[in-house]
């Protein structure tokens, strides 16, 4: 039998294939973010010194709304010809088809993240007073944080009838702790007033219980009637 | 790996189901279904819509929980060991739309530690389709959608094949070309369950058919003029 991680890799490479050839994902989450930095720029006109304040929370929003885009579309292949139960008679592990999704929504979302940071320095006038290097770790802890229990409650609402509704539902108030600290984080490195070492320690503690978690009841979701 | 298979008699049942009841809220789909399937042989699962065969094949297959009962293979409750003696071809065709064949059996190879990638290419050319073939599954006719779900049930060379209305939309002549590929499967020591509402094409095949009505077994037998198609 395979080894987890090959299973892992050979599903993440299957998805990466499948949404190269559909852009489903990738597509609709760059419109939605798009809409939102120019909707927002039209309607405040912040000077730099406001545009620091107001980034980080204005940033993580916009990719936290578009991250449920993607967080939907991935399993929603998987309903399509009920592919999902070839895999669930399989004897492969239901945590190697997490991390693939996990991984697989990470990637899509980080692709967004690059390809709208620029656009938000732009249309902000950003420029970091603080450690900039930092804004990476939150960056991968950040995303990682909202994929990695977006993977999970969008498996969780697979069977829903209104999954669309259901996801944001679930995510929202369980991300708010990742979410404070990645604004908060991001917001102190911008303005360079505080250390954003303490949110960056929390958003870590956060992406390991939750992946923990996330793991240990994910066969539950997936073999859930 | 424990293998399912040691210490067992060629004998034993390879399927055993024991009062096997299964409920959706008030309706059940499954009322306290009793049933052995032996080695090496070929059933027919017949009856009317909404008679219980899709759900007792899932239940088999570990897809639905029993209400209450129990259902063995190789002795054993459903676990990652017994997923893999079982191949299962669903109404749908558990494929993605947007890869070809072969990509879609690479990937599913690999859920069950298959790395050979001619034993993909050999498994289509048995249900009679091309290998080379590069268009998507998504642009496929029904009928070649379901040889190639068959092909994919078939990868991991299973000892055991749950089969779901295999030849729903396939035309006369392939549909004839799929029952012998069974008959060999069967000669081959596999054991086969089909569901069909297609009674006449496994007329000649089949050792065993097994009709269901309302949730339940309500006679097996081997008769084939029993069930009008002799």
């Amino acid at each position: 039998m395979s080894a987890p991680t090959g299973i892992t890799w050979a599903t993440l490479a299957k998805d990466i294939r499948l949404e190269w050839r559909s852009k489903d994902a990738i597509n609709s989450m760059l419109f939605f973010a798009l809409l939102v930095v120019v909707v927002f720029s039209f309607s405040f006109d912040p000077n730099a010194e406001e545009s620091r304040h107001i980034a980080g929370g204005l940033v993580w929003v916009a990719f936290l709304f578009a991250a449920v885009v993607a967080l939907n579309q991935t399993w929603a292949r998987e309903l399509r010809n009920q592919v999902l139960d070839a895999y669930r008679v399989s004897p492969a592990p239901a945590n190697a088809l997490f991390l693939a999704k996990a991984l697989g929504n990470f990637l899509f979302v980080a692709v967004l993240e690059a390809l709208m940071t620029p656009l938000f320095i732009i249309f902000y006038k950003l420029r970091a007073l603080g450690p900039a290097w930092q804004l990476i770790a939150i960056a991968v802890l950040g995303t990682w944080a909202l994929v990695v229990n977006g993977t999970f409650f969008a498996a969780m609402s697979l069977r829903t009838r209104s999954r669309e509704i259901m996801l944001p539902l679930l995510l929202f108030p369980i991300s708010l702790p990742a979410l404070l600290s990645m604004v908060e984080a991001t917001t102190n490195i911008l303005t360079g007033e505080n250390s954003a070492k303490f949110w960056i320690v929390l958003l870590a503690t956060y992406d390991v219980v939750f992946t923990t978690g996330c793991l240990a009841l994910f066969e539950t979701v997936l073999h859930a009637e | 790996m424990n293998d399912p298979t040691t210490a067992r008699s060629p004998a034993d049942p390879i399927i055993r189901i024991d009062n096997l009841t299964k409920q959706f809220g008030r309706f059940a789909a499954l009322r306290g279904v009793t049933a052995t399937f032996a080695p090496a042989r070929l059933y027919a699962i017949l009856g009317d819509n909404g008679a219980g065969k899709t759900t007792l094949l899932r239940t088999i297959a570990g897809l639905a929980t029993p209400t209450r009962g129990s259902v063995a293979i190789l002795g054993q409750a459903i676990s990652r060991d017994i997923r893999r003696e079982f191949g299962y071809m669903a109404h749908p065709s558990l494929l993605y739309d947007e890869m070809s064949g072969m990509e879609n059996l690479g990937y599913f190879a690999r859920l069950y530690g298959v790395r050979d990638s001619a034993r993909c290419a050999q498994v289509i050319s048995v249900v009679g389709l091309d290998p080379a073939w590069q268009r998507p599954v998504g642009q496929y006719s029904q009928g070649m959608r379901q040889r190639m779900s068959l092909a994919r049930a078939l990868l991991h060379d299973p000892k055991i094949l749950l089969l779901d209305e295999p030849f729903s939309n396939v035309d006369v002549r392939s549909a004839g070309e799929m029952v012998k590929l069974l008959v060999r499967m069967r000669d081959a020591g596999k054991t086969l369950l089909v569901v069909t509402h297609q009674a006449s094409l496994l007329g000649g095949a089949a050792d065993e058919f097994v009709w269901m009505q309302n949730g339940q077994i309500t006679n097996r037998t081997a008769d084939r003029s029993f069930m009008g198609i002799a």
